[in-house]
């Protein structure tokens, strides 16, 4: 019987992984917030949540291995592009950017303390599992 | 780790964000630099910017469509080129200076002033913008580090 780090950490693992893509696409936003023709991109938390649990739930479809030079493959439900979307522009540019700089920066910033929220989770249960290996 | 591409992104649109700082540095330098050609005279020049997606990093670039972005959501921002102006010159009539053709006239390049300072204002914006951008990130990584501790 051993630790298993999945059930011990949760969700947070994956929240803090999440927010770091976050943190990569909001970036990506505005290194482009002068960039014709760019489309401003985000991940939606709840629609990643969603897939992450239907994961958790249904099980990823595997590919059965026959052979054991056969690759394990994970299945159509692996990909998480799908929740990739557009930001809806507040109003219409010269250029057709869609990059609200103000917006980006705002949301970036409330990821950056989304992070450390979910840093500061997992941080507790990791000091948690310590606890319970050193019983003191 | 997606974190630290985060500084790869900041850092790409710093740099387009200098070399756009440069051409308007050029331009104004160049505003009053006359000549009795309209072939010789300066053109203000701007750069152009495009996404720089995964796939393309390799090197290839710039053939690609704008709906091939679907998946993904791009690796920073590149300068893809810098196109010089192509509005007309202003020719003056300015028969005492030096570099007058025959007729009297002088071109002068067809910088503007004022759109080059409103342009410098936003590159420096921008700049900062992602200079910020990088120190966060440098927060976050730091934090991870002292993960368990």
């Amino acid at each position: 019987m051993g630790i298993s780090f999945d059930k011990a950490l949760g969700i947070h693992e994956r929240a803090l992984n999440f927010r770091a893509q976050r943190a990569e696409v909001l970036a990506n936003n505005l290194a482009n917030a002068d960039t014709p023709n760019y489309k401003a991109r985000d991940l939606d938390f709840s629609s990643v949540l969603a897939a992450q649990a239907d994961k958790t739930q249904n099980g990823t479809f595997g590919l059965e291995r026959t052979n054991s030079m056969h690759i394990d493959a994970e299945g159509l439900s692996g990909s998480d592009d799908g929740t990739l979307q557009y930001r809806v522009p507040s109003q219409p540019s010269l250029d057709q950017n869609t990059v609200d700089a103000q917006i980006e920066n705002a949301n970036y910033a409330k990821n950056a303390v989304d992070f450390q929220a979910s840093f500061t989770l997992l941080n507790n249960k990791f000091k948690g599992l310590v606890t319970a290996i050193k019983g003191e | 780790m997606s974190l630290s591409s985060v500084f790869n992104i900041a850092g790409t649109g710093m740099s387009a964000q200098t070399t756009r700082l440069n051409t308007v540095a050029s331009n104004i330098a160049n505003a009053e630099t006359v000549s009795s050609s309209i072939d010789q005279t300066y053109r203000a020049r701007h750069p152009v910017f495009a996404t720089v997606l995964a796939d393309q990093a390799g090197g290839t670039s710039g053939s690609s469509s704008l709906f091939e972005d679907q998946g993904e959501a791009g690796q920073g921002v590149q300068v893809s080129g810098i196109v010089e102006d192509q509005s007309n010159l202003e020719p003056r009539y300015e028969p005492n200076n030096p570099a007058a053709n025959k007729d009297g006239y002088v071109y002068y390049p067809n910088v503007n002033v004022v759109e080059e300072m409103a342009d410098m204002i936003s590159a420096s914006r921008s700049f900062q913008t992602n200079a910020e951008i990088m120190n966060t990130a440098k927060t976050m990584m730091q934090k991870v580090l002292t993960l368990g501790q």
